[in-house]
């Protein structure tokens, strides 16, 4: 036992400097998209929620062109898209997705002449790949606190408004009945989505943003009842698969080809897939009996 | 038309005068009235189309008249619109958007009847768990009260629904095609519930269904909307030939078999009947072949 | 702007645009935007796969892509739509970034899948792009009455035999093939923008469906040429000029609608209360 515990936790793992970075980082962002995901998939906003990963990531890659703090530059993007879609106000899903997918397309073609910029104005090459898959392991620690307050901005957000979020899927009728202000909410819960993905977009990348922030939570909702149970199910699900994607990417660079080591994403991708198939895994018959006809 | 029984007004819970609607150029609704009083059963009935569900979100606030006055408790609706029936008013919608993953039991559900419109997570509490018990025990929901309620028959989550309504103590209680997609069985079950709600706390019911009949035994008073115009009084004074010919605008017979009712048009030039102009062929606008 | 070796990128442009005109209406129609997304990111984790095993780069996408949809399309039947697609997609990605970083040199290759190398397409690219091009249109035009059905009216589809499923996997696939031979010429990121764009923008213009797919086809070339113009002269990549314009273009025609609608909603307010119905 105690030879394979050396063998997954190479030396010098938990000492080292970036990998508690990560860690800690990578766990809040995990928290964070678990919960705020719960919401995403049960209100079918999936492809928004990757959307403003890569609206964000275009925003990143500017204020890396002008010399700004890439964070606010990811920010910027994430919440005028989070705008944009807003405005745009269609309440209909297909129509939503069209809109998104046009955002989407309109901010890939603004982040392709920003690379483009940048690889011409300074030498930067890569950069493409360090936007879509971002850099863990290599934050520094200045902007550490900016990313943990954030983070639970966009977390504190979603938590109070948990209740009418639910109330207004169940029913936005009955949620306006009640004096809730239903097209607010809405856009309240926008705009926390997108300080949520650009936050993870920017410390862990766009496409581990949309991994961390969906896939957990959709392997939290066939397991969880209870919309507590289902937030912190989401949460724990990411930070379990956001650290053993770090522990083994650290490993990895024992593992052929030497030194280089391989990408985390791969690795906590690859965990939260084996999550969300190991949730196939139910019990048969847990689920009721219908015993007359089934809801429409 | 049928009128109004006299009454004195501070009795009234729910007043309509004079209520039109036009949508799209369309006249939905025209000069619609009638009141509800406390522990009345009162079916809003018509065939589809003909706007009962546009009157029910009128009453609610979600829709705004294009004329006409809309009262609850004495307090008419102001033109703001906004929907302030408070908890006086419980609404049970036709339509539920639950996907099946939503993380929600019967027991969530109801409880968010509670308080779903306030901010923040509620803190869990025995008046909370006895308020949420007591209205699923109301609606004989307490069997599958840990079930996801995505996973529910139709039948079922009409029930949860109705104690999601009740739990903030309605005085009237509004319910959207309830009966619509249900089998018998199920449907007699909703039914007998809301009598009993009716008859013991003395809470209003107002339902609109396009089949009339699970409902004939228990409604005391109806609203017959057809061809945007209501017939309103009790289910004697309402189901005649003469008034929903003059409702329709063409004949039709209102015939009563083995305690069922059938509202069948007849062909142009009938007795008693207003306008020989037919708009439709023979049909069979209402029946009780469920 | 027109010798020999740019009138392949004009050809190749031209087909490509078409092609994306035609599919993108369908996947507007479908609201299958994600997926239209997510299939090509499937063509670039091909791709770089093929170059990792030292296999044929078309033969890495062809199989990725199609993956890629049939993926999606079983994964579809029991999770959500949007879930599926997000997973499939992240797992390719994923799986994308495992082969990219091993393999030795591949910074400007990635660039070019993502964004496109329109200036760069040879006379020989042409004639695959053109084959695949023309059988994906081939295939929607066979398809064309119970896929329009299918997306529009599924239950009526289903009662007259039209299998829901059936239509969905087969425009995957069709999104697939379509894919899969553009993603070398504008990049995996902008074909997907070429998709949705130009389509969007049509149907708030009509919803005719011969029309909106025509309208389809003529914003998308609009787009095309005039971003060849401009990407020609300023050097800024093509890409850029797809998503801005079909932004533009989609505003536009929301704008458009707006107006018919407020238009509609002030006559109904003006008409005289009680008039006869």
């Amino acid at each position: 036992m105690g030879h394979f515990l050396t063998y997954v936790f190479e030396p010098g793992l938990l000492a080292s400097g970036p990998v508690r970075v990560a860690a800690l980082v990578g766990g809040i962002v995990a928290i964070t998209s678990g919960v705020v995901g719960v919401f995403t998939v049960t209100r079918g906003q999936s492809f928004a929620g990757h959307s403003l990963a890569d609206v964000a990531a275009t925003g990143g890659s500017g204020a890396f062109l002008v010399g700004l703090n890439q964070f606010w530059g990811f920010l910027a993007f994430g919440i005028g898209g989070a705008a944009f879609l807003e405005m745009i106000g269609v309440q209909r899903r297909r129509g939503r997705d069209v809109a998104t997918g046009v955002l989407l397309g309109a901010a890939l073609g603004v982040a392709a002449l920003f690379l483009y910029l940048g690889s011409v104005t300074t030498s930067t090459t890569g950069a493409s790949f360090t936007v879509l898959f971002g850099s863990m392991f290599v934050i520094s620690t200045s902007t550490v606190p900016a990313l943990i307050a954030s983070g639970l901005i966009a977390l504190a957000i979603v938590i109070t408004l948990s209740r009418v979020l639910l109330l207004s899927s169940l029913s936005p009728d009955i949620a306006a009945i009640r004096g809730v202000p239903v097209r607010a909410v809405g856009a309240a819960y926008l705009i926390a989505l997108a300080v949520s993905v650009s936050l993870s977009a920017m410390v862990i990348g766009a496409v581990l943003s949309t991994a961390l922030l969906i896939g957990p939570a959709a392997t939290a909702l066939r397991v969880a009842k209870g919309p507590v149970r289902a937030m912190a199910t989401a949460a724990v699900t990411g930070v379990i698969a956001t650290w053993l994607g770090i522990i083994l990417a650290y490993d990895s660079y024992y593992w052929p080809p030497h030194g280089r080591g391989w990408p985390v994403s791969f690795f906590v991708v690859g965990f939260v897939a084996v999550f969300y198939l190991l949730s196939y895994l139910r019990v048969p018959g847990r689920s009721r009996e219908r015993a007359c006809s089934p809801a429409s | 038309m049928p009128g109004r029984a006299p009454g004195s007004d501070a009795d009234e819970l729910l007043r309509l005068d004079g209520i039109g609607v036009r949508l799209s150029g369309r006249e939905i609704l025209r000069d619609v009235g009638f009141t509800i009083r406390p522990g009345e059963f009162t079916g809003l009935i018509g065939p589809n189309g003909a706007g009962k569900t546009t009157l029910l979100r009128v009453i609610l606030g979600l829709q705004q008249p294009t004329s006409g006055t809309v009262a609850i408790a004495g307090t008419p609706r102001g033109k703001a619109g906004r929907a302030r029936g408070g908890s006086m008013v419980g609404y049970v919608p036709q339509k539920l958007l639950i996907e099946a993953d939503m993380p929600l039991r019967v027991r969530d559900v109801v409880a968010l009847g509670i308080d779903g419109h306030r901010l923040g997570i509620p803190f869990p509490s025995r008046a909370r768990r006895e308020l949420v018990a007591e209205a699923l025990r109301a609606v004989g929901a307490e069997r599958y009260a840990d079930a996801r309620v995505g996973e529910l028959s139709g039948g079922e989550q009409q029930r949860v629904m109705i104690a999601h309504a009740l739990i903030s103590r309605p005085r009237l209680l509004l319910l959207d095609e309830p009966l619509a997609n249900l089998d018998i069985r199920s449907a007699q079950g909703i039914v007998a519930v809301l009598a009993r709600l009716a008859r013991e706390q003395r809470i209003a019911v107002l339902i609109s269904a396009h089949d009339m009949n699970p409902l004939v035994q228990v409604m005391e008073r109806i609203v017959y909307v057809a061809a945007g115009r209501a017939a309103v009084g009790s289910t004697d004074e309402v189901l005649r030939s003469e008034v929903l010919s003059r409702l329709y605008g063409h004949h039709v017979d209102v015939l009563h078999v083995h305690g069922r009712v059938l509202i069948v048009a007849g062909s142009a030039g009938g007795p008693g009947g207003g306008d020989a102009v037919a708009e439709r062929p023979d049909a069979i606008l209402d029946s009780g072949v469920a | 702007m027109f010798t020999g070796l740019m009138m392949n990128t004009w050809i190749a442009a031209t087909i490509v645009a078409v092609i994306a005109g035609v599919v993108g209406f369908f996947a507007v129609l479908r609201g299958s935007t994600f997926a239209a997304h997510a299939i090509p990111n499937g063509a670039f984790t091909g791709a770089a796969g093929a170059s990792l095993l030292g296999i044929n780069t078309i033969v890495g996408l062809v199989v990725f892509s199609v993956a890629g949809a049939l993926g999606i399309g079983a994964a579809g039947r029991r999770a959500r739509h949007d879930v599926a697609t997000a997973l499939a997609l992240v797992m390719m990605l994923g799986l994308g970034a495992l082969f990219v970083s091993v393999s030795t040199e591949y910074a400007q290759e990635t660039y070019s899948l993502l964004f496109g190398e329109v200036f760069g397409v040879s006379a020989a690219e042409v004639l695959p792009i053109a084959c695949l091009g023309a059988v994906s249109i081939a295939a929607i035009i066979v398809l064309f009455r119970p896929l329009l059905l299918s997306s529009a009216m599924p239950e009526v589809a289903e009662a007259r035999g039209v299998r829901a499923r059936r239509m969905e996997i087969s425009f995957l696939l069709i999104m697939a093939l379509a894919t899969s031979m553009t993603v070398p010429v504008v990049g995996a990121l902008l074909m997907f923008s070429l998709m949705i764009g130009p389509a969007a923008a049509a149907r708030s213009f009509t919803s005719r469906p011969g029309l909106a797919m025509t309208l389809s086809v003529a914003f998308g070339l609009v787009t095309v040429w005039t971003g060849i113009v401009v990407s020609y002269e300023t050097n800024w990549p093509l890409g850029f000029f797809v998503g801005v314009m079909g932004a533009a273009f989609y505003l536009f025609g929301r704008a458009w609608a707006a107006v018919r609608r407020t238009r509609a909603v002030r006559a109904d307010l003006a008409a005289p209360v009680g008039a006869a119905a």
